[in-house]
Order: structure tokens, then C-alpha cells, then sequence
């Protein structure tokens, strides 16, 4: 065992590759998941949406579509995908240590 | 004289008009219902008028038929409810006051949403089958149409039938092999989904049907922008994708008068306790089929689940009891694979669609998640079912609730571990 093995930590991810323990988030972890989605550092803005969607996700039990989140946070459609390359809600409900949102069928 | 209003005319309202004239004193109770629409769509069977399977007169039928002779009904928009005074105001001028209200008002497509769809190519060369003036200018367009791209895009989940989509690309296949011009039309899948449908074990099998059949599914895409000119929809992250016949499914949303009553959410859907059926925000509101904001399917079978327990629980309302019914998501649909074969697929809020035999275990006749003869004649057949049954209010031999006899469990997969290196800052 080197020296680098005590900074490690190992987080379990569900099948969608979300937090499976979503008492394990931190802000450090929230960052670390950006670096590993090739985000880079973590904006003031993109705190704004992963703290909304989080205290969505405590009074709803679901993370909020993005139509949701244009409507309520604040940032347009067209800055989430900005911030959130890909699916914002998904993915800035994934740095949120969130499952992946519902959706309906 | 008590008043029971029902707003919306459609599967849903029809039905718990029908369920209630059959229970309620007639002497104490008054029941009212409000649609602005003369006509009752058969709506699964917009799927089949672009193909010239079915025309118009297939699918409508006058509502007053489905009415009992009892029931007070008024052909009017709604302009807003009221439900702090109990109130429903009318575009006709008329106010209903009500003891309980059921809000059955469902969803509409809103081309409006999405920049550039309503534009100058909408119902010339952008289709919607959603709607009977969609499915009709479809079907003449295709009627004489040399080939090209196809390409059928979902705007954004929730759909009204998210089966359709799917159904419509399988219908395609087997309508353009059977003119010889298959080779003439490239087909195109467009989705805000990460697959072909949104539980897992249903989207592998169905995403094996789309693979089968030659169509190319474009996944994780939602649209920003229909661009008329260059013939393209441009998704929000500006990826692109070119049609000479776009077949749209544009934003679900509630009513309007939804909307107008604060009673929605972002999509104009009621809040709705999701066991109970009871509005989140009213006691003596109840919402039932495609108004609510369940994360169960749109759908006909869900209204007609949704019915036995609302009829239940209105009941208990009514005599001061607890709610005791409690609808478990259950849906039940019928897939059209073309060929003349089909799926189905039987599932609830917590079980996603699994293979096996339906409804009897072992026998079927139907088999669920696979593609039979037997699942094609059983869509057929519900039509006559919900024309004669179904709306009528009568007893269909299907359990409200879904169960699990007859179906195959798979293994769950195993949690993925994994192991991230966190800085040491």
C-alpha cells in the first residue's frame, strides 16, 4: 500500500453510475464527480442548480425536470445545458449525489 | 341535493360517470359533467390513421352516447375553477358550485413550446398523429409521398402513451415494406430517453425490435428549435438532425383552465396523492387519467385502473371514511409491432414490464413482452371493448390492482462499485 491509498475513497455508484449513498455527498465529492465527468472546477452558478435541485429532492423525493428547473431556479435552458453539457437534469442531478431523476413513462 | 362536477369528457370522466350514476341516490345526488367537445375520440386509434388502417369515422363517436340519461351535461370551455368557494366558472357564462369535484381534463399537445415547430411547415410537412387533424394530414401526405427521411422526435417525457412513439416507427416499417419502398425511407427514432423506452428490461427487448427493423434511434436528445428552412430540429447541446417529413410529438401539457386555476404544476399536471387519487391541495378534489401528476403511464388503462379506486375512495369521502383504496401505477398496453403482430406489457409504479404470460399465468392467451399474433388481435379487439365496455362503465375481467402471477423475474443486476480518488486538499 502506497501513501496515496489513504486519500482514497471509494464511493458506491448505483447502476446508473449516481450515488448510491447519498448521505456519503459532500461539496468535495460533488467536486470530484465534476472532475470525472470532465467539467472542470465548479461554478458559482452550478452551486445555485445543485443546491435548488437538492432541496427539491428533500420536499419532492424526486430530483425536477429541466422545464422545472428553467421555471423556478432561474437559469435559462440554453446556460443549464452550458453548465450541464449533456442532459442537465441528469447530470446536475448526479453531482448532487442524487439518483437519477424519475421521468414518467 | 348534493352536486358532484366533472370536468372533461374524455375516457376518464366518461367512465366515472358512468360508475357513479350507478351508485349514488339519484333523489341526493346531482351529477354534472363539462366538455367542450360534441365528439369522443377513440384515441389509441389515431396510431393507425396515418396508415390508412383506420379513418376518421373509426374513431368518434358522439359523446352524449356514453352518457346516462340522468346526467346534467353542459358543452362549454371551462374558464377557471374556483376551489376555495367550491366554484367552477364557465366560458358560457355559468357558474357550478360543487360538493366534490373530479378533474378529468387530461393533456394536450403544445407545439407552441418548442421554437419554430408551430411554423411554416407545421401539418405540411411536421405532423402530429396526436390529434385527428395530425393523424388525417399524415395519412394524405403519405398517401402520395416519394420517400425521404422520416424521423418521429419526442419533445420532452411525460407522452400520452409512451408506447405510441415506438408503435409509430414499427407501423412505418411494415407500411412502407408493403408499398416496395422501404429502401426509399430512412427511418429515424429521436429521443429525450437514454434508450428506446424507459424501464430497462422493456427497452432492451423494444430496442432489439428497432435494430430488427432498420430504424436508427437517437438517444438523450431534447429539443431546442425546428429549423423550417434547412429542414432540420436542432437539439438545446445543437446537435442536428435532418428530415424531409418530421412526425412530431410535441410538449404534454394540461389544460389550460388548469393552468388559470393555480392548479398545476410546471406542466399544467395536478399534484395528486398517487395511492388515493385525492388532489394534494383539496379534499374534495379528486383527479383521475392523464390531469394528474403521477408517475404512472398516460394512458387509457390507467384511467380505467384509476377509476375502481377513485370510485372507492370518493365513497368513503362521501360517507366520512378513511381512504382505504390504493392505486399501485398499474398499466397495461397493448404494442403494435407491425406484421400484424404485437407486445404487452402490464406494469406499476414499482415493477417495470417483465416477460411471462398474461392474464392467466402460464396460459396467457396473451404473452407479455413478446411479439405474437395473439397480442396484435387483442389491440384490435379493445376497440370493440371500449366502445361496448370500457366507457360504459361495465366490469372488465381485469384486476385494478397489477399482479404478479405468471410473471418471470430477472436476476437483478449487482451494484456497481467504484472507486474515486479524491484529492488530498
Amino acid at each position: 500500500m502506497n501513501t496515496e491509498t489513504k486519500n482514497e475513497k471509494t464511493v458506491v455508484l448505483d447502476q446508473d453510475g449516481h450515488l448510491a449513498n447519498r448521505e456519503e455527498w459532500t461539496k468535495e465529492l460533488a467536486q470530484e464527480l465534476a472532475y470525472h465527468e470532465d467539467m472542470g472546477e465548479l461554478t458559482a452558478r452550478h452551486w445555485e442548480v445543485i443546491h435548488y435541485i437538492r432541496d427539491e429532492f428533500e420536499k419532492n423525493g424526486d430530483a425536477p425536470s429541466i422545464r422545472k428547473l428553467t421555471k423556478e431556479s432561474g437559469v435559462s435552458t440554453k446556460e443549464l445545458y452550458q453548465l450541464f453539457p449533456k442532459g442537465p437534469a441528469k447530470k446536475a442531478a448526479k453531482l448532487a449525489g442524487l439518483p437519477k431523476p424519475k421521468g414518467c413513462i | 341535493m348534493k352536486n358532484i362536477v366533472i370536468l372533461g369528457a374524455g375516457t376518464a370522466g366518461t367512465m366515472m360517470l358512468n360508475k357513479l350514476n350507478k351508485v349514488l341516490d339519484p333523489k341526493k345526488w346531482k351529477l354534472t359533467i363539462v366538455d367542450k367537445e360534441l365528439d369522443h375520440y377513440y384515441q389509441p386509434g389515431f396510431l393507425f390513421i396515418p396508415f390508412g388502417i383506420y379513418d376518421k369515422e373509426d374513431v368518434i363517436k358522439p359523446k352524449n352516447k356514453f352518457f346516462p340519461k340522468e346526467a346534467n351535461v353542459i358543452y362549454s370551455d371551462i374558464d377557471r375553477i374556483d376551489a376555495d368557494q367550491n366554484k367552477v366558472y364557465l366560458n358560457n357564462d355559468h357558474t357550478l358550485s360543487y360538493d366534490y369535484l373530479i378533474i378529468a381534463t387530461g393533456t394536450e399537445i403544445c407545439p407552441d413550446e418548442i421554437e419554430g415547430m408551430n411554423g411554416e411547415l407545421w401539418h405540411k410537412s411536421i405532423f402530429d398523429f396526436y390529434t385527428v387533424e395530425g393523424a388525417v394530414g399524415l395519412a394524405n401526405y403519405l398517401k402520395d409521398w416519394k420517400g425521404g427521411k422520416m424521423v418521429l422526435n419526442i419533445a420532452e417525457m411525460p407522452i400520452k402513451c409512451p408506447v405510441a412513439p415506438l408503435e409509430f416507427v414499427f407501423l412505418a416499417d411494415d407500411f412502407f415494406k408493403k408499398k416496395g419502398m422501404r429502401d426509399k425511407v430512412d427511418i429515424t427514432l429521436v429521443t429525450p430517453l437514454d434508450a428506446a423506452f424507459t424501464k430497462p428490461v422493456a427497452a432492451e427487448s423494444l430496442g432489439g425490435f428497432l435494430e430488427e427493423k432498420g430504424v436508427n434511434l437517437v438517444t438523450e436528445f431534447n429539443i431546442g428549435r425546428v429549423d423550417n428552412k434547412q429542414k432540420k430540429i436542432i437539439s438545446w447541446d445543437e446537435r442536428e438532425v435532418d428530415f424531409d417529413l418530421l412526425v412530431a410529438i410535441p410538449t404534454n401539457m394540461g389544460s389550460k383552465a388548469i393552468e388559470r386555476s393555480g392548479l398545476g404544476d410546471e406542466l399544467n399536471f395536478i399534484p395528486t396523492d398517487k395511492h388515493t387519487l385525492q388532489s394534494e391541495a383539496y379534499e374534495n378534489i379528486f383527479v383521475i387519467g392523464d390531469a394528474t401528476n403521477l408517475p404512472s403511464s398516460k394512458a387509457g388503462s390507467v384511467a380505467h385502473f384509476q377509476s375502481e379506486i377513485l370510485l372507492d375512495n370518493l365513497m368513503s369521502a362521501i360517507n366520512e371514511k378513511p381512504l382505504e383504496a390504493n392505486y399501485d401505477g398499474h398499466a397495461n398496453c397493448f404494442i403494435e409491432s407491425g406484421g400484424g403482430k404485437g407486445l404487452l406489457i402490464d406494469f406499476n409504479y414499482d415493477v417495470e414490464p417483465l416477460p411471462g404470460k398474461f392474464p392467466i399465468p402460464g396460459v396467457g392467451p396473451f404473452s407479455l413482452l413478446k411479439e405474437t399474433r395473439m397480442n396484435h388481435l387483442g389491440k384490435v379487439g379493445f376497440r370493440w371493448l371500449y366502445w361496448n365496455a370500457l366507457i360504459k362503465g361495465r366490469e372488465l375481467p381485469m384486476e385494478s390492482q397489477m399482479s404478479m402471477a405468471g410473471k418471470k423475474v430477472p436476476v437483478v443486476e449487482k451494484t456497481e462499485t467504484k472507486t474515486l480518488h479524491l484529492k488530498n486538499n
